[in-house]
């Protein structure tokens, strides 16, 4: 039987480390993810987990440990954040380029400088290209659920792709709610141990990460495209499979939030996406046709999703934890070149910088700013809202 | 444990590779492997070696491999030797990471301290070549005084490498208490294979750093390879040394000291070398050579 | 001669199901031979040899052979594996009892 436990988002990530039961962890602390990795040092130092936690001197060290063990087939789980993830970043590559199945966490948080321990999603949106799949958990319950489903998703023959958790620092990392904990025989039937035979492994040797030159480097890459596009469908698959399972379903790439017949629609990620929700059921009393499209993969890219709804709303906004200077906020760019040729007025809210709350006046103020432009007001496309002056 | 040239295996498991000809790197692989055997999985940085060896679809090293990151190899093999216990494999594997003096006491260096701190079980070789040599004789932390690299070109205001004194990883491996550390050259392969031999047995974290001469990037015929290598020794530029379980002493002592210019003068990096220059490396020599006598206890 | 042999049946993928994901391969894969690095090559004087392997140990590229014995005098008669030998001459340096020369290639009456 499954239980409840009242959990931070990083307490219930590892509960479902736990669950998946990796083989190795290697991890080197950094706030906000400091109690994810303690959660796993408790659960062995209790006799809940046999897990080998490698303590690393770097979160360089920690991907690369976590490289290893997985080329030689073992399941493995890191977790970090911020500078911890730009450290590791060079290993993220070597990762998803050899295509290990690593499942990570990250919690989001600011990049240094101005050196700052708290939440946004910079460090994450700047591994955009890094080649690993991007989920975005907006509790604590889809964090340690979608841990279970990433393995599953990673460890796809088809697929075979490093997956990076995210859950905001702090917002979801440090934040209580309750969650229920599946038991061991429920997640065995779900995530059987991982098996492959692209390993190394005494009788059948291999060479792992070779060099490939301008002869063969071009079709390893569309090789892993290949392997991005297919993750769209198989993220769906297992997503419903979770839900058939489990009883939660969480809709795949994208949730649509009381969209049906809205007009207007925010785009949200991460916790910004239960602040979203709330504002939405708010905004329904007062009778404004607005809804909440919540992206869970960030990579792949839902851009079907984005293209097939380019007449259905009047106007589109973006909330982004993250921009990129000289262009736009990161997510904005993505749903605007997907939805390409559409009509909609389109907004792109920058908030929720280096912990700053996004609040639900800033939510209101969003759905507000896209409902002047759906009556012809005038809005700058990109803006930072909340700003002190 | 001594090693017979006529009964050691004649199995290749390092063959085809595209090292440059007369490479001390290829030789110091090769060596180790020999002693290793089949059941060895080996992990290499991005270097020379992985470059000549696992260029797709050529692949010349014949037992479990792979390629990581150069300041992440011996995290990487950390993570393998973890797992394979993990995953059960046969007891008698040995978990072998390779790599140059740049990716080890250099940018490898922070990764290598955390291996050994946790004292993981694997053998880590690195081949020092004196500087880094993939990317075309850059200078390293290894590069030895007065030579000439691509960075540390010689001129009217440069005589080439400014460190008097190269870093010495047998004293900070020693320092991190590890059960085996060593020095060997690629020149006394019985004492170099020995020691490999001697590291297979033990278990936890074992650093062997091996002199490992280049033709490329020294300048010199690749025919004397193994004769620089033994020039080096006997002149006291290098040392054969080991540390077992904090017994240090050196293997190999040199009747008496050769003179290192006849070292020099072989190669084209210290072709600028002046009388003076040459004094000036030999009082160095002279001083280093005593520093070691107190370190490794002989006289 | 106990060498590996380049493989003259490679096949190079010709689809993504036939390339390895991830940069694999398998090990010990020969895909081309080195002899196009040499300029000179070892020529054993078997009179002369004392079978002390140091050449054998020393090669960089590991290919003199050790296998093959004389079956009137029971001594090793040492082998160069033409295909994979660079020249470097290494081998002729260190014989002790300098019964290797190296001879330009198309030189020797062979």
């Amino acid at each position: 039987m499954s239980r409840k436990a009242f959990l931070s988002a990083n307490e219930a990530a590892a509960h479902g480390v736990r669950l998946a039961k990796p083989e190795i962890v290697s991890a080197y602390p950094i706030t906000p993810q400091t109690t994810l990795v303690e959660k796993i040092a408790d659960f062995i130092a209790d006799g809940e987990s046999d897990i080998d936690y490698i303590m690393v001197e770097s979160e360089h060290s920690a991907m690369a440990a976590a490289f290893g063990a997985s080329l030689m087939g073992a399941r493995t789980f890191t977790a970090s954040s911020s500078q911890g993830l730009l450290y590791m970043a060079e290993m993220l590559h070597y990762a998803s380029g050899t295509r290990v199945p690593i499942v990570m966490v990250d919690a989001n948080r600011a990049t240094a400088a101005p050196w700052n321990i708290y939440g946004d999603q910079r460090d994450t949106m700047s591994q955009r290209d890094a080649g690993w799949i991007m989920l975005f958990a907006e509790s604590g319950q889809e964090a340690l659920d979608m841990i279970l489903q990433a393995y599953k998703i990673a460890e796809d023959p088809e697929i075979m792709t490093p997956v990076m958790v995210n859950l905001d620092g702090f917002t979801l990392t440090h934040t209580y709610d309750v969650v229920e904990i599946p038991d061991q025989e429920e997640v065995d039937a779900f995530l059987p141990p991982y098996k492959t035979d692209y390993k190394l492994d005494p009788e059948h040797p291999l060479t792992m990460a070779a060099t490939t030159g301008p002869d063969f480097h071009t079709e390893n890459r569309a090789q892993q495209q290949l392997a991005m596009e297919a993750a769209k469908a198989k993220i769906q698959e297992v997503s419903d499979e979770f839900a058939k399972m489990f009883g939660r379903d969480y809709h795949g790439l994208v949730e649509e939030y009381r969209c049906d017949d809205a007009e207007v629609a925010l785009v949200a990620t991460g916790s910004s996406a239960g602040t979203t929700r709330i504002i939405v059921d708010e905004l329904r009393e007062e009778g404004k046709k607005v809804g909440m499209i919540k992206i869970r993969s960030f990579r792949p890219f839902p851009k079907e999703y984005f293209h097939s709804v380019i007449d259905k709303f009047k106007a589109v906004g973006v909330i982004d934890r993250s921009i990129s200077f000289g262009a736009e906020g990161t997510i904005f760019q993505e749903v605007k070149g997907a939805m390409y040729g559409s009509d909609a007025k389109l907004g792109n809210y920058i908030v929720g910088l280096g912990g700053r709350d996004v609040s639900r006046a800033l939510i209101k103020e969003m759905f507000d700013k896209l409902f002047n432009m759906v009556n012809g007001g005038e809005e700058e496309e990109v803006q930072f809202l909340g700003l002190r002056w | 444990m001594a090693i017979n040239l006529k009964t050691v295996d004649d199995k290749e498991l390092l063959y085809g590779t595209k090292i440059c000809q007369g490479c001390g790197a290829g030789m110091a692989a090769r060596m180790a492997l020999k002693v290793l055997g089949e059941k060895t999985v080996l992990c290499t940085p991005a270097c020379c070696f992985a470059a000549t060896t696992t260029v797709f679809p050529q692949s010349s090293i014949f037992v479990n491999n792979a390629i990581s990151a150069f300041p992440g190899l011996a995290a990487t093999a950390s993570g393998m030797t973890h797992a394979m216990k993990a995953l059960g494999w046969d007891d008698d594997y040995t978990m072998l990471a390779i790599a140059g003096d740049g990716g080890t006491i250099d940018i490898g260096l922070q990764g290598l301290s955390g291996a050994a701190e946790r004292n993981d079980d694997l053998i880590y070789i690195c081949y020092d070549n004196e500087a880094y040599m993939n990317t075309g004789v850059q200078r390293s932390g290894s590069t030895p005084f007065d030579a000439w690299t691509t960075t540390t070109p010689t001129g009217p205001c440069s005589k080439g490498e400014k460190n008097k004194f190269r870093k010495s990883l047998f004293e900070i491996m020693s320092a991190h208490r590890i059960p085996y550390v060593a020095t060997a050259s690629v020149a006394y392969p019985q004492d170099y294979m020995a020691k490999v031999a001697k590291a297979k047995e033990i278990k936890g974290c074992r650093v062997i750093h091996v002199s490992a001469p280049c033709p490329t990037g020294w300048g010199y015929d690749t025919a004397k390879t193994v004769e620089l290598a033994k020039m080096a020794v006997e002149s006291g530029l290098w040392y054969l040394a080991e540390n077992e379980g904090g017994e240090m002493k050196l293997t190999y002592k040199p009747k008496e000291l050769k003179d290192p210019a006849d070292y020099l003068k072989m190669q084209k990096r210290f072709k600028h070398l002046t009388e003076e220059d040459i004094q000036e490396i030999r009082e160095i020599r002279d001083a280093e050579w005593e520093r070691l006598k107190k370190v490794l206890s002989f006289e | 001669m106990n060498k590996p042999k380049v493989n003259k049946d490679l096949k190079l993928p010709t689809n993504f199901d036939e390339l390895m994901i991830g940069g694999g391969n398998g090990v010990g894969v020969l895909a081309t031979v080195n002899s196009g690095f040499r300029t000179f090559h070892p020529v054993f004087d078997y009179n002369k040899c004392v079978r002390c392997m140091f050449c054998w140990i020393y090669c960089p590229e590991g290919c003199i052979d050790k296998t093959t014995v004389d079956p009137e005098s029971g001594k090793i008669m040492l082998e160069v594996d033409m295909d994979y030998c660079k020249g470097c001459g290494v081998c002729a340096n260190e014989c002790p009892t300098k019964c290797i020369s190296m001879v330009k290639d198309g030189d020797d009456d062979e």
